[in-house]
Order: C-alpha cells, then sequence, then structure tokens
C-alpha cells in the first residue's frame, strides 16, 4: 500500500501510523450522544472511508486518507490541517 | 548421462559436490537436479505420506518431488528444490523423509497400507481417545509424515530487504518478457526485467528454434546484451516476483549466487520491495501432469522437463523414453530427443486424430494406463484402440497440456477465467491495477505470439505512461497453433497421483467429493491437495477438473482456490531481514552511559533505552544494599541521576499558552516566565495519558516534559491536536529529547553542590521551588529547573547534549565530596513512591484524574481534550478504585506489585477483588515495606485493613490503608 503524502510525495505504508476513523470533534464541553459517537461508535464500511493517518517516518503531517476499503483504493490524502478533521 | 556437445554447461568447470554422502561430479551451469540426472540417480527422494520413491519430475521451482536439504549444522537449509540449487564445489545435498536411508525406507510400509491412508484418514482415525490426539497420536504421524528439518540451531542472519522503484516491471525474462523490456525501456521508461532463474531466455532455454532467422539462444544474448546496455533497465536474474500488492507494489526474493552469496558478509538473499506504475506478467506457463496408474515412478518427467534436459545441461534422463502428450508438446519433445540422438520407445498421443511425420513408433488415440519397475521407472503400460501393450522405458515424458502462470494475476482476489479451447485458465483483466499478462501466461503460446504480444503489452505500459512507443516489429519465430484435447486422468488398476507433493491421487478427490466436500476449496482442506511447498502448481488444475467431473459440474463452475503469494517459498529470514537484535530493539543510550557502566552499574530497558539500576559500591553484594544506601544519600546529602530519557518537547508560538490550555486539564497561560508548572494529560475519552512538568522559558517558549514510555505517543497525540483539531494557532513544536541531556540533582545539598559549579551562585528568591531559568556553568549555557521527583530540594539541570558526558562527571565528582553520589533507577523509585508520586505503573491507561486523587486539577473554566469524557458519571463515581497507599502491618512483611486486594475477611476469588498493588518496595526512609495501589473507594478507607493476594507467587500480606504520600507530608522539604 502506498500514500501520496501532500508533502513528501507517494510513500510506502510502513512510514505512516494509522489512527482511525477522521470525524469532526464535538464542540460540546459536556458529554452527549455526539461525542459517544465521536470516540465510540464507528461505521466500519464495505466502501469508501475516511481515516486519519500521520506521515510519523516522514513529515510528521497528519492526514485525512479517503480509501475503498473493498477495492483498496486510495481516492484522496489530504493535510488534516486543511481539512479540519 | 550426459550428451556430447549439447547444453549451456561449461564443461571445462567440473564441479564437485555430495549427495547423501557420496560424492558426484557436475559442471558449472548445472542444477543439483540436472547434475544427479547425469549421474544416473533417479530417485532422490521419498514421497510425503506414502514414502513412495521419487524422482525429478520438472526442472523448475514447481518441483513437487525433488526436495533435498542443503548444507550443514546451522546453515542447514531443508526443502530446497533440487531443480532451482546451483551446483557449486563443495555442495552438500541429502534427501528427505526417509530412515535409515533414501534405499531402505522404513516407513516404506505405509505404502502397503495405502488403501487405509486415504482423505481424511487422520480425523476418523485418530479420534479416540480424545486426550491423545495431541500427545500421542500427532507427534507420531508428525514424524511418519514430513519434509526436512531445521537444525534447531540459530542461524547466522544472512539476509537484506530492499526497495526498489520503476516505471515497467516485467515479470519473467521469456521471449515475450525480453520482448516487452525492450519496447518499455526503447520508449524510455525506467525498466526491471526481473527473472526467476539465473539467466534470461525463459522457454527458449529449454528448447532448440530460431528467432529472426538466429538460433533462438543468439538472438536471446543480443536482446539482452542491448537492455543491459542501456542505463533504463536493471536486470535482475535469480529473482522470482513472489506477490503483488496494493498501490504496485510487488515482493520479489532475490537469490544470490553461490559464489557471491560465499564472500564475507555478503547476503545469500534479499527480499525486495519493487513499486512499479506499470508490470508486465511474463511469467510464461508450466506444463501439467495427466493423472494416470503409477504415475509417480521416479523416471516419470514432464516433457518440457526432459527437453530442458536435453537442450540445457546435456542430460538424457533415460535410456529408451516413452512420450505421452495430448498437445503438441509431446511431438516437440520426441524431436528434441532424437536430434541429440535419445532412443524414442513411442510417441502416445491421446488425439486419434493426430499424425505424426518424426520416424517414431506412434499411438495415436492412446494412453498410457500404468507403469511398473522397483525403484524407478522400467515399463509402460498403453491402453491402445488395439489392446494393451506394454513397453519397456527408463523414461516418460508427460504432457497434459500447459497451464498458464496467472497467480500474480489473482493475487488481489480475483479469480482466474477458464478458456475452453485453451483447456486452461487465463489472468483476470485488470484484477492487479497496472498489470497485464503477455506471452504464455496470457494464453499465447507459440514463440512468435510470446514475442508479439510482449512488444504490445511493453507498448502499452509505455503509452499508458504518457511515452511515445518506439517502432518495433515482432521477429520471425514458430507460430504453431496450440491444439489439446482435454485429458486429466486415466482409468485403470492403481493409484493416480495429483499432487505428488502432499500424495494426493484421483481416488482421495472422489473420496472428497463423495463425502460431501464438492466445492474446490473444501477439496483442498480435505485431500490437503495444493497445500504442500509447490503449492499445487502441478495439480490445482488437474485436481478441480477430475473434481468437476465426479460432481458432474464443468471446469468453470468448479473453479480455482484462492490464489495467495507467495509464488515460491519465501524464508522468513528474508522477509524479517534486519530484524533480529538490534535491529528490532535499536538502544538508545544517555549520555551519561559510559560513566554508569565504569561504575559498575547494571543497566535496565526503559523502552529503547538503558538506564543504570544503581551504583554498587566495594561490598555491597545485593542490589537492595545500593539502592537503600543511594536513598539514604538523596534524603541527607545530595544524589545525581541522569534524566535525559523523559520526552522533552519545545513549543514555540504566540499559540504556545492557549494550546497547552487545551492538551493539559489545568492552565498554563498564566504561568509566568521561569516558572515550571505540573500538568496532566488526558485521551480523548478522559482517562489520563501522561503527566509532567511545563516550563515557561519566554513569552511564547515553552518545554514540556513527558514520562520516557509516553514521549513517542505525546509527541504524536500534540501534533494531532494541532494539526488535525486547532491548525489555525500559531505555534510550532519539536521534540528535543536527544539533543538535551539532563541530570537531577536531588538532596538536601543540592544547591551547594551547583553553586560550585555555576558562573553565578542561585539562592532561593532567584531560583524559588517550581522556578527555572538560564544559567552558565562551565561556560556553556544551560537550563536550571527546580523541581523534584523525590521530594528533596532538588534540581534538574539540562545542557547540549554534546556537554552531557563531561557534566554528569563533573556533578559526580562535586556530589562525592560533599557524601553524596550518582543514583540509579531503583533509588528513584523508591524515593517517588514515599512521595506518592506516580507513573506508568498507576496511569496506566485505565485510570482517571479523579482515580488518582486530581480531579481537582481539571479546569471547570475552560475546555481540554478529554473533558467532556471525563465528566460521565461512571468515571467520576465514589466507589471505582482509587489511588491508596499501603503498608504492611501483619507478620508478613512482603508486598509485591501486581497483588490484588480483599476485604479482611473476604475469599480471595475475583468476585471479592477490591483492587491490586501497583508499585512496592522497602523505604529505608520509614524502614518498612510500602506500596502503592488502587482500592474501591480507597480514599474513605484509610486507615482499614486489606489483603494483598498474589496467588501466582502464592504471597498474602495484611496491610494498612495509608494515605499516597507516606513521607513527608507536608512538603517541606521540597522547599528546601
Amino acid at each position: 500500500m502506498r500514500l501520496d503524502c501532500p508533502i513528501c510525495g507517494e510513500r510506502d505504508r510502513r512510514e505512516f501510523y494509522y489512527q482511525g476513523a477522521a470525524l469532526r470533534r464535538p464542540a460540546a464541553e459536556v458529554w452527549g450522544p455526539d461525542w459517544d459517537d465521536y470516540i465510540h461508535n464507528r461505521e466500519n464500511p464495505a466502501g469508501v472511508t475516511r481515516d486519519l493517518w500521520q506521515h510519523e517516518q516522514g513529515c510528521g503531517a497528519w492526514l485525512v486518507v479517503t480509501r475503498n476499503t473493498v477495492t483498496h483504493e486510495v481516492l484522496d490524502v489530504t493535510l488534516a490541517a486543511e481539512m479540519g478533521a | 548421462m550426459r550428451i556430447e556437445g549439447k547444453g549451456l554447461i561449461d564443461r571445462t568447470r567440473p564441479v564437485s559436490f555430495h549427495f547423501d554422502g557420496h560424492r558426484y561430479q557436475g559442471f558449472q551451469g548445472d542444477t543439483l537436479a540436472s547434475a544427479l540426472l547425469a549421474n544416473g540417480l533417479r530417485m532422490i527422494a521419498r514421497s510425503f505420506k506414502y514414502h513412495r520413491p521419487r524422482g525429478v519430475m520438472t526442472d523448475s521451482s514447481a518441483e513437487p518431488n525433488a526436495l533435498v536439504t542443503v548444507g550443514r549444522g546451522a546453515a542447514q537449509e531443508p526443502n530446497l528444490r533440487a531443480t532451482t540449487i546451483e551446483l557449486q564445489e563443495g555442495l552438500w545435498a541429502c534427501s528427505q523423509n526417509r530412515w535409515p536411508t533414501l534405499g531402505l525406507d522404513v516407513l516404506a510400509v505405509n505404502d502397503l497400507f495405502a488403501r487405509f491412508l486415504g482423505a481424511g484418514f487422520y480425523y476418523k482415525t485418530f479420534m479416540w481417545p480424545r486426550a491423545f490426539w495431541e500427545r500421542v497420536y500427532e507427534p507420531l504421524i508428525r514424524r511418519a509424515a514430513g519434509l526436512g528439518a531445521l537444525s534447531g540451531a540459530s542461524a547466522e542472519d544472512r539476509h537484506e530487504r530492499a526497495f526498489a522503484h520503476c516505471d515497467v516491471l516485467v515479470i519473467g525474462g521469456g521471449p515475450a518478457g525480453l520482448m516487452a523490456a525492450r519496447a518499455a525501456a526503447e520508449a524510455g521508461a525506467d525498466v526491471i526485467l526481473a527473472e526467476e532463474d539465473t539467466r534470461l531466455g525463459g522457454r527458449i532455454l529449454a528448447e532448440c528454434g530460431e528467432i529472426d532467422g538466429l538460433a533462438a539462444l543468439q538472438w536471446v544474448e543480443e536482446i539482452a546484451g542491448q537492455l543491459a546496455g542501456m542505463p533504463n533497465v536493471r536486470i535482475m536474474t535469480r529473482t522470482a516476483v513472489t506477490g503483488a500488492y496494493d498501490g504496485g507494489t510487488y515482493g520479489a526474493l532475490e537469490r544470490m549466487a553461490p559464489d557471491v552469496a560465499d564472500r564475507p558478509h555478503a547476503p545469500k538473499g534479499c527480499f525486495w520491495r519493487i513499486v512499479a506504475r506499470r508490470a508486465v506478467l511474463a511469467s510464461g506457463a508450466l506444463e501439467r501432469p495427466v493423472a494416470f496408474p503409477d504415475n509417480d515412478r521416479p523416471g516419470v518427467m514432464m516433457a518440457g522437463a526432459v527437453r530442458a534436459y536435453v537442450n540445457r545441461w546435456g542430460v538424457a534422463p533415460g535410456r529408451a523414453t516413452v512420450v505421452f502428450g495430448n498437445n503438441d508438446s509431446a511431438h516437440r519433445a520426441v524431436a528434441d530427443l532424437q536430434e541429440a540422438g535419445v532412443h524414442v520407445a513411442a510417441l502416445v498421443d491421446a488425439r486419434s486424430y493426430a499424425t505424426c511425420d518424426l520416424d517414431v513408433p506412434f499411438y495415436p488415440g492412446a494412453q498410457v494406463c500404468g507403469t511398473s519397475g522397483r525403484r524407478g521407472l522400467e515399463s509402460v503400460a498403453l491402453a491402445t484402440p488395439r489392446g494393451v501393450e506394454r513397453i519397456a522405458a527408463d523414461c516418460l515424458a508427460v504432457s497434459g497440456g500447459w497451464n498458464p502462470s496467472v497467480h500474480l494475476a489473482c493475487h488481489m482476489g480475483a479469480r482466474p477465467v477458464w478458456d475452453p479451447v485453451l483447456q486452461a485458465f487465463l489472468p483476470p483483466e485488470g484484477a492487479v491495477p497496472g498489470l497485464c499478462a503477455a506471452g504464455a501466461a496470457a494464453g499465447r503460446f507459440s514463440t512468435r505470439a510470446c514475442l508479439e504480444s510482449g512488444l504490445a503489452e511493453g507498448r502499452r505500459a509505455a503509452r499508458d505512461l504518457g511515452l511515445s512507443t518506439p517502432d518495433l516489429t515482432v521477429p520471425m519465430a514458430e507460430d504453431h497453433v496450440y491444439d489439446i484435447l482435454p485429458l486429466w486422468r486415466v482409468e485403470g488398476r492403481g493409484r493416480a497421483w495429483l499432487d505428488f507433493a502432499n500424495d494426493v491421487t484421483v481416488k482421495d478427490v472422489e473420496l472428497a467429493a463423495r463425502e460431501s466436500f464438492r466445492s474446490v476449496e473444501h477439496m483442498k482442506r480435505y485431500t490437503t491437495q495444493g497445500m504442500a511447498p509447490d503449492q499445487g502448481k502441478n495439480s490445482n488444475v488437474g485436481a478441480l477438473a477430475v473434481l468437476a467431473e465426479t460432481t458432474g459440474q464443468g471446469i468453470a463452475e468448479t473453479g480455482t482456490t484462492t490464489f495467495r503469494p507467495p509464488y515460491v517459498p519465501v524464508p522468513i529470514a528474508a522477509l524479517g531481514a534486519g530484524g533480529k537484535g538490534k535491529g528490532f530493539a535499536p538502544e538508545r543510550l544517555t549520555t551519561s552511559h559510559a560513566e554508569s557502566l565504569a561504575r559498575g552499574a547494571p543497566m535496565i530497558e526503559a523502552g529503547l533505552w538503558y538506564r543504570p539500576s544503581y551504583f554498587p559500591k566495594t561490598g555491597e553484594h545485593h542490589w537492595r544494599q545500593s539502592c537503600d544506601r543511594e536513598v539514604v544519600m538523596v534524603r541527607e546529602a545530595v544524589g545525581i541521576c541522569d534524566v535525559s530519557t523523559l520526552g522533552k518537547i519545545d513549543l514555540q508560538g504566540p499559540d504556545a499558552a492557549r494550546f497547552l490550555d487545551f492538551v493539559y486539564t489545568t492552565r498554563f497561560s498564566t504561568l509566568k516566565v521561569g516558572r515550571v508548572r505540573y500538568g496532566l494529560m488526558l485521551r480523548e475519552d478522559g482517562h489520563v495519558m501522561d503527566d509532567g512538568t511545563c516550563a515557561r522559558l519566554a513569552e511564547h517558549h515553552y518545554l514540556m516534559t513527558t514520562t520516557t514510555a509516553a514521549a513517542g505517543q505525546v509527541m504524536r497525540h500534540l501534533e494531532f491536536v494541532h494539526q488535525g483539531l486547532r491548525p489555525e494557532w500559531d505555534l510550532r513544536m519539536v521534540s528535543v529529547t536527544e539533543q538535551w541531556a539532563q541530570f537531577a540533582v536531588a538532596g538536601p545539598r543540592s544547591r551547594d553542590l551547583l553553586n560550585g559549579l555555576l558562573e553565578v551562585p542561585i539562592d532561593d528568591a532567584g531560583m524559588p521551588y517550581m522556578g527555572c531559568g538560564a544559567v552558565r556553568l562551565g561556560g556553556v549555557a544551560a537550563r536550571l529547573f527546580r523541581i523534584s521527583f523525590s521530594g528533596e530540594h532538588a534540581y534538574e539541570i539540562a545542557v547540549p547534549a554534546r556537554y552531557g558526558a563531561a557534566l554528569f562527571a563533573s556533578l559526580v565528582k562535586a556530589a562525592e565530596t560533599m557524601g553524596g553520589g550518582p543514583y540509579g533507577m531503583e533509588a528513584l523509585n523508591v524515593l517517588r513512591i514515599e512521595k506518592g508520586f506516580i507513573t506508568h505503573a498507576e496511569i496506566h491507561g485505565r485510570v482517571t484524574a479523579f482515580d488518582i486523587g486530581m480531579q481537582g486539577m481539571m479546569s471547570t473554566k475552560k475546555d481540554f481534550i478529554g473533558k467532556a469524557a471525563a465528566s460521565r458519571p461512571g468515571l467520576l463515581a465514589v466507589d471505582r478504585e482509587q489511588l491508596v497507599g499501603l503498608r504492611p502491618v501483619g507478620a508478613i512483611k512482603e508486598l509485591l506489585a501486581g497483588a490484588h486486594l480483599f476485604g479482611e475477611d473476604a475469599e480471595a476469588i475475583s468476585v471479592n477483588d477490591q483492587g491490586y498493588v501497583t508499585s512496592a518496595c522497602y523505604s529505608p526512609t520509614l524502614g518498612h515495606v510500602i506500596g502503592l495501589g488502587f482500592l474501591r473507594r480507597g480514599r474513605a478507607r484509610l486507615g482499614e485493613q486489606v489483603r494483598a493476594v498474589d496467588h501466582l507467587r502464592g504471597s498474602e500480606t495484611l496491610c494498612e490503608v495509608t494515605e499516597i504520600v507516606q513521607h513527608d507530608r507536608e512538603g517541606g522539604r521540597v522547599r528546601g
């Protein structure tokens, strides 16, 4: 598997750290269902998914990777900083 | 037997080698298989299950029979295919799966009981008693059936791993691969041509034909020479591409030539990850056998392999050969044998309509229906339209047709496509992005068709990359039409083998179908067909065709099993090359490492770091003696400890302050410049991630410390919070753990010690508790922090790492003049347990700020990571396990971390579990054992008695619940 880091270019997946689903952090400072969704509930789709990865062995950039879990196609790699994960 | 004047071997360079202890001779260019055949050895192995005599069957890595063990001692390598072992001087090879010798194998008796040993025999027979399976049956069966063995000794790691990148990867260096590589290379693409064999040419090496009016071999030499001269082409022979993976990544195993591998420090092999934008699969095709009775005797070989031994190695595998086939390959084999002067006793063609213009006894419409011979083939029985005939022969060359090597095209889950005309599975289109098949791998079997499709696919790959493709013409070559009559099995008395490597016969597949294992995947697992080292390369298609016949389904409907990497066996040593020892766990050493070792300190691992446990003095024989002395030394004088391993993160920028407010539970924006504060960091799920101090060095400049263990995790977390959650905030951060050497100077004499070294002395007003600032010593700028992990009046002093060793030496020297000295991890641990300071023994990932009594540090006035989740009622419940101190009060004074806590009278079983001990030590300060632990409702239970029970180590201790801080509860000492 290869990921196209917007800063470093295409690299082997061994350079990246995988975090999990890319979700928007709720604004509320108190617990609620949206926090439950953010921390615990996951879709696990057969198809397109958005994940957070870090180019840990490279530039350190956090990335939002859009990929297809069925075909393994990597559809998009964007800096998390530009996305507002 | 050698044939004069034939072959690509160098007859001027004889090579002697050993097989089963006997010395033989071959030539440079031989494989072990060709050399053994040349020496007249036909029985080379015993079969897996029935211990049947077996000989060489193929000339490729697909060899199912001729597996041998090479080398002796630790370097001994089992299950290597004799057909791929390059002969070298002194080669030591042994046969396998026989006892005491290959000729006299006691377990050959299995063959007599074969009718009881069919598929599923083990499952059905060794059922009772149940307990016998693991202890009796399985070990017995494993000993009786099997392959070669490892020596058991640790082998020296002699493999490498590497990456390669290219525009076009051409897999296979036969006519199709050579044309594809040439087309892509002349278009300007960066090409890697990977060939499993020792030289380019593919099937051309085994056949004698012409290309463009040249001898085909000469044509290969010319084009190989051209490619080798191009700077954008890399030819990798001895390199088998083993797998196709996501993103155009291919695995490949390169074996070094024996003379290269023998050089000092040279690797034996290299596992490559080749990243290619396009790939051309020109992996050729493998000839398949026919399942006729007793088709496994030594001397029964593939027709294409017989041609290879004659043409490439100048070896006649027999004195009288019968050739049997259902397609024209059999005829070409006869022609080659006759041309080489080898006697062909008969040509048997299953096609009744076939004609033959060769001068050979020809049997159209006939089939081989049996063989005989004790340790090798002696005669062949033919079922002809006129009845059964017997022909004396010591070699039987068989061609059941050709299976394109579609494996790599199917590695990403797709199944190959059945072609009824070719009676073969073809690679599925587009199943591996960027990969196209050419030549025989794509079912284009004639030389001309191979050249043509190789050229076309090479051009296509170049065009896809936006390159303009050169004008190249397809060379002239033979262009036969592939004609085949489906023939998978021949009826008759006796067993007919499908999978030679795992001893699976037609009868086993039929039995599987009868017992309802009718899916090809079930049949495979029930019979073990295709599960041997050759992974069914010789048998998969034949076995599923027999299954299809038995079940009445078509071959296309029956389908194949899943193709998975690797295409050829890959040693774990190659996949894991570089992953042993320091390659597995690199060593991180502090600047005081050498000095600590010189002082006799045993080192303890902390993550990848090595830290001193204690510094033994003359007369101390037990670590406790040293540890106790060091604790007292810190409490009464001064001690020095290297704390450089703690994570250090430098944060700068106008928004650094608000960033820290967001990642810590408490405020850091209110921290004054020149001051340090303790901080607690939560994960987003409300549990404690890490703790440490953070100093404000300037208005927009902070220095955070993390625990040693969590340094990497915290850095990653901070990067995420900044980039992912607050990208608009203006700050930058960098880990400076390696850049600064930092030492704790702890104890009542710490300031005196420092003032002896600092250029400008400090006092309590200028450097109060939790103060920090720039200092100088010995002409070097340093940072001083008045922080304490011991509860004593203490400092940490940091210098650029290059001064670390010198500073440690001078600190220790100064300490020793004051009754102090260095202290290690053991003393550091005791000092912090006495003071109730936590480490990751306590904040192990399942505890909250509430659990460790720091709920007051969770700010209500600002948002921070983990705030919402930490507010969940369950994480603040009073009956949670809370951090407490523990002190043995009964007769037994031993307290073990890991022991569980139970009520005084409760039975020590899990339903009564009240908590557990996280840290324990003997406190020389207090004169007794102390501990820390988590206890249900612990804070409300001070003074109660609980039992600490460790069932594993057989320990039970009555303890009193105490406050977390057990020494100097008022904290007066830290302020000096």
